[in-house]
């Protein structure tokens, strides 16, 4: 039984993907005769090429997905070279996991509310001393070149960059390796980045490579942060499959790959950045200099990582005010009054919502988490090397969600499988699936094999280990695999949208939805509620081991 | 081996199913004629009904009509949230032709002008049903032509009427003394308080209204706004438009380097002091919002002198509803006394009637009685003036001229 779970892991993984991407092929040529195109064309594309600002849309959703990337890894590569496991740094990395929880959404909502013209920043600093008694006629949100976009990307790249990092470092004994540079003469930050640094980057190279493919093609921070005329891409791709007119749909098509060609693109300008980074800094790395440069980088490391956190922090308190703010004008820093009305006003409409998305996570990161555990125990089994197959998991999060998942609901509907909560509940598993495997894998493999052997050898069954064993031992690895499969699926806006004929409503597509009204309160609301759901999972997975671990110890004593 | 048995089998199964489309027969559509027996058939069904989901307002009158429609007729309805309407029309359109005839995902949708218009081409509606609802004669329709005309089209029965909508215009009395009264003070105005002015980007409905309602004041050809655009010289009509346009761009907010993305986006900037002067096609939605702690109560409404554009909007059913019954049950419900008087009443959405209201008997009338009149209001009469839709078609050219023309900066 085991044995077959990788191969219908990788199935249900690259099936979906595939049908979908064939299904946006063929129109994007002119083909799907279920759309009245019976022949192949090139007229979609000459009807894309001629859209107005097309290029600079392109442009716009390949610069943020890559500067984003790149300034999120700074921020966290710096941070682990200075950091020296102060009070700070500890506190600093305690923030992430509930950081990387909040979707995406509700973060871009809340930074948009701090950095606008009447947003909190220029409140802080209004009427003195910036002088201004109505707010500055600055296009800050929404900028042509997608700057707030990409700051927004930043802030929740940055805390998933690190927990890949974090999880990985273990590996690599950084300790031993860091002691001997360090009885070497080297200061600590230039230590890390000359003998760890290199070791660790292949290791959380596929987590970059998500990351980029994720930034060039994001929809819903697009939509709330990115630039307007034109959208990037994926929010121009978004308006032109929802188009009326039918014709439109193959353009759409031809976006949608178009869209693939610029990830694929950015992938591609990453790998050759690698091999310069890599060619210019083997000087860097071996020419013996051991302090210059060390005060800057720590400050840097711990003020980037601060900068971020403090950011995402101060936007989702910004979300927490507007959500009870009674008249607020402009440059109050603070409401004129706190009042409940737009919580008691949403909480009947919160409740179906709520439900809903809980049904879907729990479902889907359950699927997903027996998948990844049974795929894992068998790759211990079996004593399998797993890095070969390993890129193929990964591929719902390499290709952008835009130019398959159109493709996967014609091809759905072409077998006869209708937009419903289950195809949601498939699709939410399609996404969970690699970051469960991502944040459980290591943990896995790294459990000390002496433990079964022990247990074993004292006459207990493979199966028998497993559950007394190992699954006790991984407990803390396992429920937080599990908080960041809940969070996963409980920020999916897309794949519910489509997969669900817009019938399956979460909170996320209830956030998205009201976004378009910009009533700050009603969306301070919702947004809290999106971003307090994951956060539970995250309390949990943290507390129950804890709780857990205490009654052990004591009942051992 | 098995593992190949296995793909092939779904394979196999998979190619079986798409070979056979509409293999099911159809559903017999119910008869609206028959309304008891429309009722019956509602009565346990669920109604997926697609509606605009932007504006919180909305969402709330509309979960009030599900409290409603359960409890008096049994019938279940899920509030689709759309966050544009086309995008239903996309959802049916590719059911249409994926041949899904009979088991389509959205049985009532909202709908007005081109949409509307898309849909009838493509007959993606069902009816004539609108006649047949017992609430219809209420609205009065031999007097009241708008009701059954969106867009210069006849309905002909394939929508109901269910809320009415004017361009109004509301400023910060505290800030704006004189707001412009009509489309070329608004030039003048906007270059006095520059930045202080805007309307939502194209395609957004609010704003491809506000591009007609500049049309239909800048051209002197109002006759060819009534008929399809393909009839008349597009570009020499609209160039006094365009030219306008061009001129008032760099005073609005952003300089015209951005544009709000909705309506109800307006009204946040205004609440947020960025705009002192807005519009809205909701008469009522200024003083909604100083309810709602959302604008200051120095707020005042108010419509160009020479009137503004108004237009009449509806529900449909499409034609491969699952619930048609149901849905026809729920537009009813709409057009009842009742669930006017609550759309209307200013505590839940505040959009206008479509009923005759001095035709009702007095204690329906008495049901739309307000009370006093909030002084963000408009007032009663201020909307005698409406200004009638052009042809849909104008919409669409009017929305990609803009798009070629201010889509990039």
């Amino acid at each position: 039984m085991l044995r077959y779970v990788p191969v219908l892991m990788i199935a249900l993984l690259v099936i979906p993907v595939t049908a979908g991407l064939g299904m946006v092929l063929l129109p994007a040529f002119g083909y799907l005769p279920v759309l009245g195109g019976e022949q192949l064309s090139l007229a979609p594309w000459q009807a894309l090429f001629s859209q107005p600002g097309l290029w600079r849309s392109v442009a716009v959703s390949f610069s943020s997905g890559l500067a984003s990337t790149a300034l999120a890894l700074l921020v966290v590569v710096l941070f682990l070279a200075a950091s020296q496991g102060t009070l700070l740094d500890r506190s600093l990395r305690r923030l992430v996991s509930p950081l990387l929880a909040i979707p995406h959404a509700a973060v871009a909502f809340g930074f948009a509310f701090l950095i606008a013209p009447s947003g909190l920043m220029a409140r802080l600093i209004s009427p003195w001393p910036s002088g201004w008694q109505s707010p500055p006629d600055a296009l800050i949100v929404n900028d042509p070149w997608g700057l707030a976009l990409t700051f927004g990307l930043v802030l929740k790249e940055a805390p998933f960059l690190l927990l890949m990092s974090l999880a990985a470092l273990p590996q690599l004994q950084a300790d031993k390796r860091l002691q001997l540079a360090r009885s070497l003469g080297y200061a600590p930050t230039i230590a890390w980045l000359k003998v760890i640094l290199p070791a660790l980057y292949p290791l959380i190279r596929l987590p970059v490579y998500a990351v980029i493919a994720y930034a060039t093609s994001v929809v819903d921070m697009a939509l709330i942060l990115g630039p307007r005329l034109p959208s990037t891409l994926s929010v121009s791709i978004l308006g032109w499959f929802n188009d009326p007119d039918i014709t439109r749909r193959f353009m759409a098509s031809a976006a949608a790959v178009l869209q693939l060609g610029v990830t694929l693109a950015a992938l591609i300008s990453w790998w050759l950045l690698e091999q310069l980074v890599r060619r210019f800094s083997r000087h860097w790395l071996t020419n013996g200099s051991r302090r210059r440069g060390a005060a800057t980088l720590t400050v840097a490391g711990r003020g980037g990582l601060a900068l971020t956190s403090l950011t995402a922090l101060a936007a989702l308190l910004g979300l927490a005010l507007f959500s009870v703010a009674g008249f607020w004008r402009f440059p109050e820093f603070l409401p004129q009054s706190l009042v409940l009305d737009h919580w008691q006003r949403s909480a009947a409409m919160l409740a179906a919502p709520l439900v809903t998305t809980g049904v879907i996570a729990l479902v889907a990161t359950g699927l997903a988490t027996l998948l990844v555990v049974a795929a894992l125990e068998n790759e211990q089994r079996q004593h399998l090397h797993p890095r070969r197959a390993l890129w193929l998991l990964y591929l719902p999060l390499l290709v952008p969600q835009i130019a398959f998942l159109f493709g996967l609901v014609v091809a759905a509907e072409q077998i006869g499988v209708r937009p419903q909560l289950l195809l949601v509940v498939a699709g939410h598993a399609l996404f969970v699936l690699p970051y469960v495997y991502l944040s459980l894998g290591e943990s896995y493999r790294r459990l000390d094999p002496r433990w079964l052997q022990v247990a074993q050898s004292l006459g207990i069954s493979r199966n028998r280990a497993f559950w007394k064993v190992r699954l006790p031992l991984l407990l803390a690895p396992l429920l937080t695999a599990v908080a960041v499969g809940l969070a996963v699926s409980i920020g999916q806006y897309l794949p519910t949208q489509l997969l669900g004929a817009g019938r399956v409503t979460t909170v996320t597509t209830e956030a998205v939805a009201l976004a378009s009204g910009g009533n700050r309160r009603l969306i301070g609301v919702w947004a809290l509620v999106q971003a307090g759901l994951p956060l539970i999972g995250f309390i949990i997975a943290l507390a129950l081991p804890r709780w857990l671990g205490v009654t052990q110890r004591e009942s051992n004593r | 081996m098995k593992r190949k048995t296995l793909l092939s089998a779904v394979i196999a199964t998979a190619m079986l199913a798409a070979a056979l489309p509409g293999a099911l027969p159809a559903v017999a559509a119910p008869d609206p004629d028959n309304w008891q027996k429309v009722l019956e058939e509602a009565d346990g069904q669920t109604v997926y009904w697609n509606a605009w989901g932007g504006d919180a307002r909305t969402n709330r009158y509309i979960a009030w009509v599900a409290e409603q429609m359960q409890a008096d007729f049994g019938v279940e309805v899920e509030h689709v949230k759309l966050d544009d309407t086309s995008s239903a029309v996309a959802r049916v359109l590719g059911e249409k032709q994926a041949g899904n005839d009979d088991e389509g995902s959205i049985d009532l949708i909202w709908i007005n002008g081109e949409n509307f218009a898309a849909m009838r081409e493509q007959d993606l509606l069902f009816g004539p049903f609108a006649d047949a609802l017992p609430h219809f004669a209420l609205t009065d329709p031999d007097n009241n032509p708008e009701v059954v005309t969106d867009f210069t089209l006849p309905t002909d029965g394939y929508e109901s009427p269910w809320g009415k909508a004017q361009i109004t215009f509301y400023y910060d009395s505290a800030q704006v003394d004189a707001p412009p009264q009509s489309i070329d003070a608004l030039l003048a105005w906007a270059k006095q308080n520059p930045g202080q002015f805007s309307y939502p980007r194209i395609p957004d409905f609010t704003g491809s209204t506000f591009l007609k309602q500049a049309l239909i004041e800048l051209s002197d050809q109002d006759a060819a706004l009534y008929q399809p655009v393909e009839d008349s010289d597009f570009a020499e009509i609209t160039a006094p438009l365009w030219a306008y346009l061009d001129e008032l761009h760099p005073h609005l907010w952003r300089s015209g380097r951005s544009f709000p993305d909705s309506g109800p986006n307006l009204r946040t900037l205004m609440s947020d002091g960025e705009l002192s002067l807005a519009f809205s096609f909701y008469p009522t939605d200024a003083a909604v919002a100083v309810m709602e702690y959302e604008l200051p109560p120095s707020v005042r409404s108010y419509v160009l002198e020479d009137g503004t554009l108004g237009n009449v909007h509806f529900v449909a059913i499409p034609y491969n509803s699952p619930h048609k019954a149901g849905a026809m049950a729920l537009a009813n419900f709409l057009l009842s006394p009742e669930a006017q008087a609550q759309k209307q009443s200013l505590d839940m959405w505040g959009d206008r009637s479509v009923l005759a209201i001095g035709q009702l008997d007095d204690s329906d009338q008495a049901m739309f009685e307000q009370g006093e009149q909030h002084p963000s209001a408009l007032p009663v009469d201020a909307l005698s003036n409406t200004l009638a839709e052009p042809h849909p078609s104008w919409m669409t050219a009017l929305q990609d001229t803009w798009l070629e023309r201010y889509g990039v900066n």
